[in-house]
This record gives C-alpha cells, structure tokens and sequence, in this order.
C-alpha cells in the first residue's frame, strides 16, 4: 500500500470522526433532530474494510453508518443534507441519520432495525454471482445483531450458498446499553461463524491496516467464488447507543483505556514514525478538514425541505 | 447478462384455454420466467417434486436450479435475500408455502420491503413479488389456514393482490411480477383443482388495481375475495333461479383498492354485503364499509358474513365446515340482505 493511499485513510478516519462531533454540535443546536447514533472511535473498521471494495461491489449498513457512508465515498455534504432533512441529502432528506444510502455508488442499504444488513446484503451477493458478474458484497452489523435470528438466516444461506459476501461485525461490546457478556454466550463473536462452516476472523478493530489486511483477504475469497467469511473488528464507541445516552453503565476507567488505543491516535504515531507524516502535517489536516467539515455542514443547510407532493412519489414506483 | 440468465424460450403463448387455478398460476410463472431472464422464484421447496402444492411442475427442468432456487426454512431471512436481488437487477418471487408463516418473515414484509424505496429517496425500485399460500377447507388445522388476507393492507408501500379464478390467477400474478413495486399476492388453496378458461398472453395481464366483476346483477353487489367469492358465484347462481339478481364484485387488489368499482356496482344495486374468510374487525371488508359510508353511497344497512369472532379454525372436518361461510350461508345472507 503506498504512503499517499495510507495518508488518505488518516484523512478520512479524521474526516470522520469531526463529522460526527459536529454532528453532536448540530444536535444541540437543534439543526438536527430526533436521534442518531455516532462511531467516534470506530473510524479504522470504517475505512479498512469499505476501502477495499471496489466500484463494482455492494455495501450494507446500519443506523450507525456514517463512517461507513463517508468511507464510501458520500460527501459530508449529502451526509449533513440527510441529517439535517434537507434536499441536500442522499435520500433527499427523507431517511435521515439511519438511512445513510447511495445507489449510485452501490451502498444499497442503511438499516434502522437489527438483522436485514446480513439478509439484503446477501441479496445482492447473490445477485451479483446470479448475473454473473465478481461483485461481492459487505454487510455491517455490530456486536448485538448477532443474537437474532436473521444473522444465523443469511449465515446459513450465505454457506450454503457460497455466496461471494464477507460480513462485518463491528464488536464494540454493548448492544444497546447492555454489556455483550450479560446477552451472548459467547465473548468471540468470529465464533459464530464456525456454525455455519465459515472463517470466522478476529481483527483489532482500532488498527486500520490490520481491518483492512484482513477485509481484503475475505473479498478475495469471496470474488474468487470460495464464500462467505465473517470478520469480528474488536473496536469501541466512545459516546453512548444513541444521543439520549450518556452511557454511565460502563465501568469507570473503560473508555480511558480505550481511548489510549484511539484508531486515529495510533495510525498518525506509525505514519509519522514512518516518515509518511510530519507532527505539523497532521495539525494541519486536522484544521483543513475541519473546515471542509464545517463549510459541507453549511451548505447542506441551505438546500430547501422537500415537498409533501414529492415526498409522495417515493411511495411506489408506478 | 450471463448464460445462467438467459432466456428460456420464445413469446409466451396467447389465446384462450382450460386451465386449473393450479395450472394457471405454474403457467404465469412460466411466462414470466421465460420473458424475463432477471426472474426467479425462490422458497421452500418450490423446485422439489413441483412444490408443495404443485404450482411449479416442470420449472426447474425449464429454468434450472439456479432460478428455480429452494431455501432454507428462515421466511424472514429469504426475503430478505429476495429484497436485496430486487434492487441490484434481478425480479425474485418468493413463495410462502402457507401464509400463516408470513408473520416470521413480519420485519422484511412490513418493515423492509414497503418502505426500502420510500426511505432511500425513491433512489430504488422493489419488485419482489411474494406469492403467499393461504385459507381454510383443507383440513389443515388453526396454523395452516389462515388466508392472511389483510394483515398486510395497512402498509404504503406494498401492494396487496389476490385471485379467486383461474384467469384471475394469470393475469394478476403476471402482473404482479411485472410490476417495479413489492406485491403480496395471496392464493387459496382450497382453489387450486377449480377449472376456467383462462386467456393467456400479455393482452391478458392484469391492471394494476382492478377488480373483476364476476357475475353481473341488479338486486345487490356482493364483495369478496379468493374462496369466497368463488363460493359466491356458486351462491348467486342459486338464487338467480328464485329470481334475485346478484351482482360478485372480486377484488383482486386490496391495495391500492378499488373503491369506484365497487361504489359503481352498489349505486346500481343499492345494497351491499360484504363476504370474507377472515374475522370482520380489521380487515378489507370493514374498510370497504367505511369507505361507502364516508363517500355517502347509498345502500341501506350493509351486511357482512365473515369469519366467527369468537372461535378459531379448527381442525375436525366438521367444525371446519361449520366455521368457513358455505355457500348456502352466503345465499342465505344475500335472501335476507335483499328481502330485508
């Protein structure tokens, strides 16, 4: 991978994380409403694994899809535009924060409810192999989807299938507000996988090359027709589910320690230790794409509200 | 588009012929199959032995395996596999074998599929058509009877369409393939061994919407669906020879609904009894009623026949009969709707 490539994902894991924090500014001020569900501390299983599809392949996501959207490729100004319900947005406003969805670019699908990632995902997996094309597809989901009965569906299918899909769980250990030990018999989610007789991989989640070495070794298998593989990124949310949740039901000194091991963080400390970046380089990226973030922020804001009577004509298509 | 797509044959055949309920719904999937290479049918067992209930004889030998594809038991999970070809250029119809298990596959049917290209910005088209399997006289029992007729009308998004002819059967599944939104298309089972002429061909498909007039008549408009108004026709040909007239309106879409049809036919009769295989409250036939009311048709104090409130399909034969309308029930209510 070379140095400018890697330079581009430091890029975007910022890019993502001041996305989001002003995601939260804009939810105090109102701009936003009702709820979202940011990834701040996500970021490196956001760009490992989307950065290496290609055009051609399909992406499932979920409410808590903004880093996957950005990684993708969606503008912040499309991204701001749907969670603010103005024009400017992907999906014209209508979706908001948990429908982050593109077809132009293929990301297919952002699912407010647990389980039809891994379903539709595989839908169009299939699609793919039926049409006779090597596109694959990737399904998100985090640690709590794996405990409904969807999950164990599109596994199962996708085996039986050798459907050319690789699935993502993102194991930031809380489904919800409850602990993942307190709701899943197992603590490896990659276990799982065995059930249904595929790779089941554990990566940490907060090194962007290991996410991506390793999303990129399933795609292969996938496109070579050799199946579906499920990849468990160990990772970490360092706000709460939702905006409502202060998240005071983890243990103190949790996020701390999770935060010594900040994706960003440690991504910048090998790209500078690697001569990639310079410290000034980095503050300078940090400032620049603020600015990006808040100038996309701001014209998402002056597109109009759609009208009812276009609203409407999403409903069917004839 | 590759190999394993391709097109199977030539033109679907036209004209008019016998057919069983049965066979005309094989033969709309036939036509479908073979005039479009993105359509599929998938389910439980629908390529072994023709499927459960034989609708799919001689597909997999046509078509392959591969379109023609059998699923695990996991309706939610297929569905949403279903969904997912829909909107990456493949047209999937999903069966499910009785439509009594459509509420395990409840989050993709109400939640997924109606609202995909809505919340998406209309960036997509959704058009699976799931072929549901339902009613009662089989000797199935309470979990395998149910025709599943309105649990699904409330939702936009979705399409809602059933058949209680053989032609109907044609026309309104090819169309329901044919057709870019999601459609749930219900048969009855107690119907697939009934005959009619059946005209096939594209002429044949069915708009989207519209009901059927069955039989015409003057003295009242009966409003049915699927066994029911099968039955009802069976019903108003009994009666014709007492000299009452009855008119069997089948709604063969009950979304969107078409309501002028039926305003047309009251407004003619002036009276309406409403007929269903399904409890009152909830359903098609209370939002037909409302809907007259609301539009101040005229037609006296409609009537309704319907599934008893107050038990549930049980399985002894003669408990069954005594539950489902028979058609001298249905005649009996429309004597006393007309004689007052």
């Amino acid at each position: 991978m070379s140095a400018n490539e890697r330079v581009g994902w430091m890029r975007k894991m910022l890019e993502i994380r001041l996305f989001e924090d002003k995601v939260q500014e804009l939810f105090m001020q109102g701009q936003i409403q009702g709820t979202t569900h940011l990834c701040q501390g996500q970021e490196a299983v956001s760009v490992g694994a989307v950065g290496a599809l290609d055009e051609r392949d399909y992406l499932t996501i979920t409410y808590r899809g903004h880093g996957h959207a950005l990684a993708h490729g969606m503008t912040m100004e499309a991204a701001f535009g749907e969670l603010m319900g103005r024009t400017s947005g992907c999906c014209t406003g209508v979706g908001g924060s948990m429908h982050l969805t593109d077809f132009s670019r293929n990301l297919i699908g952002a699912f407010a409810i647990i389980g039809p990632s891994y379903s539709v995902g595989l839908g169009a997996a299939m699609s793919a192999k039926l049409r006779g094309t090597d596109a694959v597809a990737m399904s998100f989901c985090g640690d709590g989807s794996t405990n409904i009965g969807t999950f164990h569906e599109a596994l199962n299918m996708a085996s039986v299938w050798r459907a050319p899909i690789v699935f993502v769980i993102e194991n930031n250990l809380y489904g919800e507000y409850s602990p993942l030990r307190e709701t899943t018999a197992v603590e490896d989610l990659a276990e799982r996988a065995k059930a249904h007789a595929m790779p089941g991989v554990i990566v940490d989640g907060q090194d962007v090359d290991a996410v991506r070495e390793t999303t990129e070794t399933a795609i292969a298998r996938a496109r070579a027709g050799e199946g579906p593989t499920l990849i468990e990124a160990k990772t970490y949310r360092y706000r709460g589910h939702s905006r409502t949740d202060p998240a005071k039901y983890r243990p103190e000194g949790e996020l701390e320690r999770w935060k010594e091991r900040d994706p960003i963080d440690l991504f910048a400390a090998k790209l500078v230790a690697e001569g990639a970046l310079g410290e000034g380089d980095l503050a300078a990226m940090r400032a620049q794409i603020q600015t990006e973030v808040d100038a996309a922020a701001e014209r998402a804001a002056e597109a109009p509200v759609l009208s009812l009577e276009e609203t409407k004509a999403y409903v069917y298509a004839s | 588009m590759s190999t394993r797509l391709e097109p199977q044959r030539a033109e679907p055949s036209a004209g008019v012929v016998q057919l069983t309920y049965r066979e005309a719904i094989g033969t709309a999937l036939e036509h479908e199959l073979a005039a479009d290479p993105t359509v599929l049918l998938m389910g439980e067992d629908v390529a072994t032995a023709g499927g459960v209930f034989k609708t799919n004889e001689g597909l997999p030998e046509k078509f392959g395996l591969e379109r023609i594809r059998n699923t695990p038991i996991c309706e939610n999970g297929f569905l949403g596999v279903a969904l997912g070809m829909s909107v990456t250029g493949l047209r999937p119809v999903v069966e499910i074998m009785f439509s009594d298990f459509l509420p395990t596959a409840a989050d993709a049917l109400v939640n997924e599929l109606p609202k995909f290209r809505f919340m998406s910005g209309g960036q997509c088209t959704v058009p699976v058509t799931v072929r549901s399997i339902g009613g009662a006289t089989g000797r199935f029992g309470t979990q395998h009877s149910a025709t599943g007729e309105s649990w699904y009308i409330g939702l936009p998004g979705l399409k809602v369409a059933t058949a209680a002819t053989p032609a109907g059967a044609y026309s309104v599944l090819r169309a329901a393939i044919r057709d870019d939104d999601p459609v749930l298309f219900f048969e009855h089972k107690g119907l697939y061994g009934r005959k009619g002429q059946v005209m096939l061909g594209d002429d044949a498909i069915a708009r989207i919407g519209e009901a059927a007039v069955l039989r015409e008549g003057t003295d009242v408009t009966v409003v049915s669906t699927l066994l029911m108004a099968d039955r009802s026709v069976t019903a108003a040909e009994a009666l014709a020879d007492d000299g009452i007239s009855v008119e069997v309106v089948e709604l063969r879409w009950l979304r969107p609904l078409d309501y002028d049809a039926i305003v047309a036919s009251v407004e003619k009769t002036g009276r309406l009894l409403v007929v269903e295989e399904q409890v009152h409250a909830g359903g098609w036939g209370a939002t037909v009623i409302s809907e007259l009311v609301q539009r101040g048709v005229p037609m006296g104090r409609p009537a309704t026949l319907s599934l008893p409130d107050d038990i549930l399909i049980a399985y002894a034969p003669e408990l069954e009969d005594a539950i489902i309308p028979s058609v001298e029930a249905i005649a009996g209510q429309i004597r006393s709707v007309v004689e007052g």
